[in-house]
């Protein structure tokens, strides 16, 4: 125990003196959580649409108003050949290209029936479809009002109909940083736990120090719980803050139990920390342990769920993530913070990150080598 | 002359020493592309969802059976509490409920009008939109059946092209994304780490009490991730073509060339960092933390950029990965040439230029 002790007093000692990387433990997350889930969003709003009118109809005019009153798109051009439109489609000017055929409104009274051309920059599928959806709804729209017009009403109407009555429950606004502020909080909190508890041991390594660390009688455990406490405890501290964050800029207070997300985020950072050491014992330079905890962070991160639904992934990858300590987290943050999930709801996500604990932590231990 | 190739086979001993980060410099983009080109889609697919069926009649089974034939769906049937609903979506257990009143065909075929209820979990906001734009579509499918009035007056038809990708996949998007990504992160964290390396071991002193420049010291520590850089292009290039059927519709020469340019700009972002810190956590720290969720998110190609609010805009201007991204599409996908990038490649140039010339200025030869 005064072993321990003094392993700590040490360990907090060289936190402490590198103010720089103090402050930027503190620091670094509070901004990047204040920046990203502004810039992280998904809805597709500000479509640029270019318009080529051949027609100049009074019917015309209507779609093209009824189109840019929307609010999804905004006119930035309005050309007369297809060239010169596609011209803006290829300098990202435009995203979206409507063209109105010579004599829509004649043909339309005359024949009953007329077509639309849509030209859509699909590089980005999700937008691309999106706006093509949005543009095709506004069209329906503008055709219906237009049978309105031309034909009387008949006195009710006969066909069944059946409408959808929907809820959206815990985010019924459809706030967007809802679901980002506490997946990236839960990343945030994983990259400063694993990279400086892999980057800590290595350090010492490279320097030479373990060498004198080696030699004395502290045990293999000792001397791996002295690294992990002062981590777990500032992974707390980023945590605290990312939360008070969430709270005084966005306004997200937990709806489940505080005291339950504490106890998960205490054991999920035991089993980053963990990993963190398990690959600091496998590497030599700091450059190597960086690196390599790189990788893993960037699958690990990107197979999360945080910007892509687990649940759309094909059946190999889903095995994968159950290996994935990051998934849980995110997933676990969302169900406390947004639907107030409690203790029965993640009993089996919070086993399985003990679990992942207890191995790395054991496996850490055993490879360290206190003989070279 | 012969000092500085001698000086760029020390820096290439140095790289090729350390297995381990020469296996994850090369595999990392493999990793990656395979990642996003299997894994990772942004499509809805095998949602859980409970349908409960109050009504239970000839109306409801056929929609039920319609939905549960879409491969949006993984449907259970059960009628459940309101509670135990609540504690099933809690559990994250399931992303909608669909709840069919009881009379629902009668409703439906005698009042002309019923109403289905749809309850989402929007706490992912995205996918309860889109499942529940899906259970519609459905829902006006099963009507239009019903009816059966093909002959609606003045009909519109929308015809709608998809440009460049007209399957709509991921990957024309994501490839030029993951190239910007990978050689941001390779070049500056790399660069970055080796100078500051030499540092706080003490090398950098004996470098600079030797004859050499100190400017040649430092750019013969950058040729090696250039070359390293290039390769890496080449692989994700081939990636690209051979695995995932996305072929370079422009110029390849073209392509290398700007690459090279993103290369070297990220190089000099690299040693700018270096020059300012002093330990190799420091440099970690900010390369790594201040660069990747920023590079993801402000290149553009995770989320578009016009819907940021405009201060984070004109904040996205400063990423260099911005530019090459757009880059790498317009060559590319589209196929153009240097006449429509040549505004991109010079602010990237411009990036350059300045970050040279001010770690040029803050280099210290001297010891403090």
């Amino acid at each position: 125990m005064r072993t321990i002790k003094f392993l700590l007093q040490k360990e907090f000692r060289q936190i402490f003196r590198n103010k720089s990387i103090l402050a930027m433990v503190i620091f670094m997350p509070v901004v990047q959580l204040l920046i990203l889930p502004l810039a992280a969003n998904y809805e597709v709003k500000n479509i640029n649409i270019s318009v080529i009118d051949n027609d100049h109809s009074s019917c015309s005019q209507k779609l093209i108003s009824k189109v840019t009153a929307s609010g999804y798109f905004t006119l930035t051009g309005y050309n007369y050949s297809f060239k010169q439109a596609f011209q803006l489609i290829e300098k990202d000017e435009a995203d979206l290209v409507l063209e109105i055929p010579q004599g829509f409104e004649r043909n339309l009274v005359r024949e009953n029936e007329q077509q639309l051309f849509i030209a859509v920059n699909a590089i980005n599928g999700t937008k691309a479809n999106l706006g093509g959806a949005y543009l095709a709804s506004i069209i329906r729209d503008y055709n219906s009002d237009i049978r309105l017009d031309l034909i009387e009403a008949g006195r009710f109407n006969r066909q069944p109909t059946a409408t959808i009555v929907s809820s959206n429950w815990f985010n019924p606004l459809l706030n967007y940083k809802l679901f980002m502020v506490p997946g990236i909080l839960a990343i945030l909190v994983t990259m400063i736990g694993g990279f400086l508890t892999a980057l800590n041991i290595v350090k010492e390594k490279e320097v030479g120090t373990i060498e004198q660390i080696n030699v004395t009688p502290i045990k293999k455990h000792h001397f791996i719980l002295g690294k992990l406490i002062p981590f777990w405890i500032l992974g707390n501290v980023v945590f605290t803050l990312g939360l008070l964050v969430a709270w005084l800029i966005y306004g997200i207070v937990p709806l489940g139990s505080v005291l339950l997300l504490y106890g998960f985020i205490s054991v999920y950072l035991l089993a980053v920390l963990g990993f963190g050491l398990l690959v600091s014992t496998f590497c030599d330079t700091q450059q190597q342990a960086m690196f390599i905890m790189f990788f893993f962070m960037m699958v690990f991160i990107l197979m999360g769920g945080l910007f892509t639904s687990i649940d759309s992934m094909p059946e190999w990858a889903k095995v994968f993530t159950m290996f994935n300590p990051v998934s849980y987290l995110i997933e676990v943050m969302r169900m406390i913070m947004l639907k107030g999930s409690g203790m029965k709801d993640i009993l089996k996500q919070l086993g399985t990150i003990a679990l992942f604990a207890i191995v790395l932590n054991s496996w850490a231990i055993l490879n360290y080598k206190k003989t070279s | 002359m012969k000092q500085f190739i001698t000086f760029i086979k020390k820096e290439f001993a140095h790289v090729l020493r350390d297995r381990k980060t020469l296996l994850i410099l090369f595999g990392m983009p493999v990793v990656q592309i395979l990642i996003f080109g299997f894994a990772l889609t942004n499509e809805v697919q095998n949602a859980r969802i409970i349908v409960m069926d109050h009504s239970n009649d000839a109306a409801t089974k056929q929609i039920v059976a319609k939905i549960g034939a879409s491969q949006y769906f993984d449907v259970e049937k059960t009628v459940i509490k309101g509670k135990q609903m609540e504690a099933a979506f809690k559990k994250g257990k399931i992303k909608l409920a669909v709840i069919f009143p009881a009379n629902f065909n009668t409703d439906l075929l005698h009042q002309n009008h019923a109403q289905v209820q749809v309850i989402a979990d929007a706490s992912d906001p995205n996918t309860a939109t889109t499942l529940t734009n899906y259970i519609s579509t459905i829902l006006q499918d099963y009507l239009s059946d019903i009816n059966q009035v093909a002959n609606v007056p003045y009909r519109i038809t929308p015809q709608i092209r998809m440009m460049y990708n007209p399957q709509l996949k991921g990957a024309p998007n994501f490839v030029p994304g993951v190239m910007a990504l990978v050689l941001m992160l390779v070049c500056v964290m790399m660069t970055a780490v080796s100078i500051v390396k030499e540092k706080e071991t003490g090398t950098m002193e004996i470098l600079l009490v030797s004859p050499f420049k100190p400017l040649l010291v430092i750019v013969s520590k950058a040729i090696p991730y250039l070359l390293l850089s290039l390769i890496n292009v080449a692989s994700i290039l081939a990636l690209s073509v051979f695995v995932l059927d996305l072929p370079v519709k422009g110029s390849i020469l073209l392509l290398f060339a700007e690459s090279t340019l993103f290369i070297i700009t990220c190089l000099t972002l690299g040693i700018f960092i270096s020059v300012k810190t002093n330990s190799q956590q420091v440099a970690m720290l900010i390369s790594l933390m201040g660069m990747l969720l920023p590079t993801i998110l402000f290149s553009g190609f995770m989320f578009p950029i016009e819907n940021m609010p405009i201060p984070l805009q004109v904040f996205s201007n400063v990423i260099p990965a911005k530019w090459f991204y757009i880059i790498v599409k317009t060559i590319m996908i589209k196929g153009l040439g240097f006449s429509a990038i040549w505004k991109e490649s010079l602010i990237l140039s411009g990036i350059t230029l300045f970050l040279l010339i001010v770690s040029l200025k803050s280099f210290k030869i001297r010891l403090t």
